[in-house]
């Protein structure tokens, strides 16, 4: 990737964490640690890695993108509206009444989100059918889960884990947002989660651990992944819940707030401030 | 009076000429002639091929079915996505453990999620026999006509087994079928009509003063009770309400009024079941005295099936004796 292409997608990252500033905050309830800390990766996917086509959301060719953990939902919605999904104004609708963006992903309410979610632990299966579907008609598309680290609780995802490993899925990468927080606390005093990589491995999966910050880095890693041939690939994605915003960052309370009216303002001048970093270091 | 156009077997009260099969095996061949009609259909199974008759469909189309091991979480999931891709996949295992273990990943996967799975319950109710309580699942029609978007289907017999599975295989919808483990007397014929959500007075009573409406291996000791009330001058009616869900309102209310009474009938759990379903519909439409027959909020046990049937009731003479004492 070239130093320019790089710093577009840091700068769309920054506009669409602006986005979820701005609907948290209009919506009034709703997470907020969860989506800043995977803007960057939902970038790298919906401007750099997916084949999708925004104005027609259920092309056939598409890869699927599955969002388990359904409640950081946000990153999604602004990601695909600055895609090009639908206008950057619906965006002010999350969570109300009639809106397409509900509280949690619904399949039927907005084209483009591929599943329905929000009780934890179920996409990584969900994910694995539709990368059998789609093995059993000989097509090649890829099928792409993101789940929580605190997900990783629940035994139905290794039920799923077990599952894709058996049947080779290799065309299915998950990806873990290892943020170590959870509503409760740090995942590790919550319900430890130990040996990571070793889990996933001894469930026939090829790991990649990267900085899901670096777009490069991951971008790199998903097409690490695409080369594994034998195995589903499993990308284990450090990554820090509340990125962007100094005074929210690493802090799990954040995890199932949104910011107040005049959080949002300093939150906001916060990514004016980066965005102004951004560039300046791209241009050295 | 037998209703003739729905062409039962001429037999049908000398049950030793009917031929015995089981609502799987009814299931297993319906399985088969959905996958030659519809190359979209594949079949997913729970590590029980065998007891639900699965294996003839994984003999005929290996290449269509997938095995998950014991995980009936992740049968549900992995359904849901196939389903959202566009297969028809058969999720397989007993009925005690799907619905009954994986209830909410079918609520938001498959239900709320609207994809076209179709879960397979086997063995239920007590004609499970020997295994006991913990595998005579006797809660799976209230736990899955409840939720939004399902067609809840329980068939009377092997054959109309084998049909219910070729509608909802092509019904676009998210589908329960309901089976047995135990051989019961197949009563319906291939020229037998069925279709979702209608449901048949399979016997008309003179001047009926009870009717009983009942699903599974139920319909056929119904019919054989409102033989056996005839002689003792009681005109009994029957419906076989195969589909639960979408529930035919006017059907059962049309049938209700003919009678004073309303029994219902069921391997299952009273609370919730196909007697409540019945019981929402008539307290709107036609408000009647209600019998129900079923499981009185207790659990099954070891045994012999036909031991266990009778022990509960669930026979022609359990279902007599609960009218006449009804009417004394």
């Amino acid at each position: 990737m070239t130093d320019e292409r790089i710093k577009e997608l840091e700068l769309k990252a920054n506009d669409i964490r602006m986005s979820i500033i701005d609907m948290l905050e209009d919506a009034g309830s709703g997470h907020t640690a969860g989506p800043l800390g995977m803007t960057d990766i939902f970038t790298a996917f919906y401007f750099e890695l997916l084949n999708h086509d925004p104005q027609n959301p259920d092309w056939d060719e598409r890869d699927r993108l599955i969002l388990s953990n359904g409640h950081i939902v946000p990153v999604r919605y602004a990601t695909m509206a600055h895609a090009g999904y639908f206008p950057l104004e619906e965006l002010t609708t999350l969570r109300k009444f009639g809106s397409r963006l509900q509280g949690h992903p619904e399949r039927h309410k907005l084209p483009g989100v591929e599943n329905t979610s929000g009780p934890l632990g179920t996409g990584l299966g969900q994910a694995a059918g539709m990368a059998l579907g789609l093995r059993m008609d000989g097509k090649k598309n890829r099928v792409y889960c993101l789940t929580g680290d605190g997900e990783l609780d629940c035994g139905n995802i290794w039920e799923s884990a077990m599952f894709a490993g058996h049947h080779k899925l290799s065309h299915l990468t998950a990806v873990v947002d290892r943020n170590n927080i959870q509503i409760n606390g740090f995942t590790e005093n919550v319900m430890s989660l130990g040996d990571l990589r070793g889990k996933w491995e001894s469930f026939g999966w090829h790991v990649i651990e990267v900085d899901g910050h670096n777009i490069e880095s991951f971008v790199d890693a998903v097409h690490q992944a695409h080369a594994i041939q034998e195995k589903p690939t499993c990308i284990i994605a450090h990554t820090i819940p509340g990125k962007g915003i100094k005074e929210i960052e690493n802090e799990f309370e954040w995890h199932g707030k949104p910011p107040g009216a005049e959080e949002e303002q300093r939150f906001l001048k916060e990514l004016r401030t980066l965005r102004g970093k951004i560039e300046a270091s791209h241009a050295q | 009076m037998i209703n003739q156009n729905i062409h039962l077997n001429s037999n049908l009260f000398d049950t030793d000429k009917l031929d015995q099969a089981a609502t799987r095996d009814g299931f297993g061949k319906g399985l088969v002639e959905a996958g030659e009609a519809n190359e979209n259909v594949v079949a997913l199974c729970a590590d029980l091929a065998e007891s639900t008759r699965a294996h003839w469909f994984k003999e005929q189309f290996p290449e269509r079915y997938v095995e998950l091991g014991v995980a009936e979480q992740n049968l549900a999931a992995v359904g849901s996505g196939l389903a959202n891709y566009g297969k028809i996949p058969f999720i397989m295992s007993y009925a005690a453990f799907s619905p009954g273990r994986n209830w909410e990943q079918i609520r938001s996967t498959i239900t709320l999620n609207d994809v076209p799975v179709k879960i397979v319950g086997a063995h239920a109710g007590v004609s499970v026999g020997p295994d006991g309580a913990t595998h005579q699942a006797l809660e799976d029609i209230a736990t899955m006509r409840v939720l939004p978007n399902m067609t809840v289907v329980v068939p009377a017999d092997s054959e109309e087994a084998r049909k219910a599975t070729l509608a909802i295989a092509e019904n676009g919808k998210p589908s329960y079928i309901r089976l047995a483990r135990a051989k019961t007397p197949v009563f319906t014929t291939t020229a037998t009509p069925f279709e979702i959500g209608k449901p048949q007075v399979v016997y008309q009573g003179q001047h009926p003063k009870v009717g009983i409406i009942a699903c599974g291996s139920l319909v056929y000791q119904s019919i054989l009770a409102a033989e056996a009330l005839k002689h003792d001058g009681v005109g009994v009616s029957v419906m076989n309400l195969s589909t639960i869900k979408p529930m035919n309102e006017s059907a059962v209310a049309d049938f209700a009024r003919t009678v004073d009474i309303i029994v219902t009938a069921e391997e299952h759990q009273v609370a919730g079941g196909m007697g409540s379903a019945v019981a929402e519909v008539l307290a709107k439409h036609e408000p009647k005295r209600m019998v129900f027959i079923g499981m009185q909020d207790r659990y099954g046990e070891s045994g012999d099936p036909d031991e266990l049937l009778k022990h509960f009731g669930f026979t022609k003479e359990g279902i007599v004796n609960r009218i006449k004492e009804e009417l004394a």
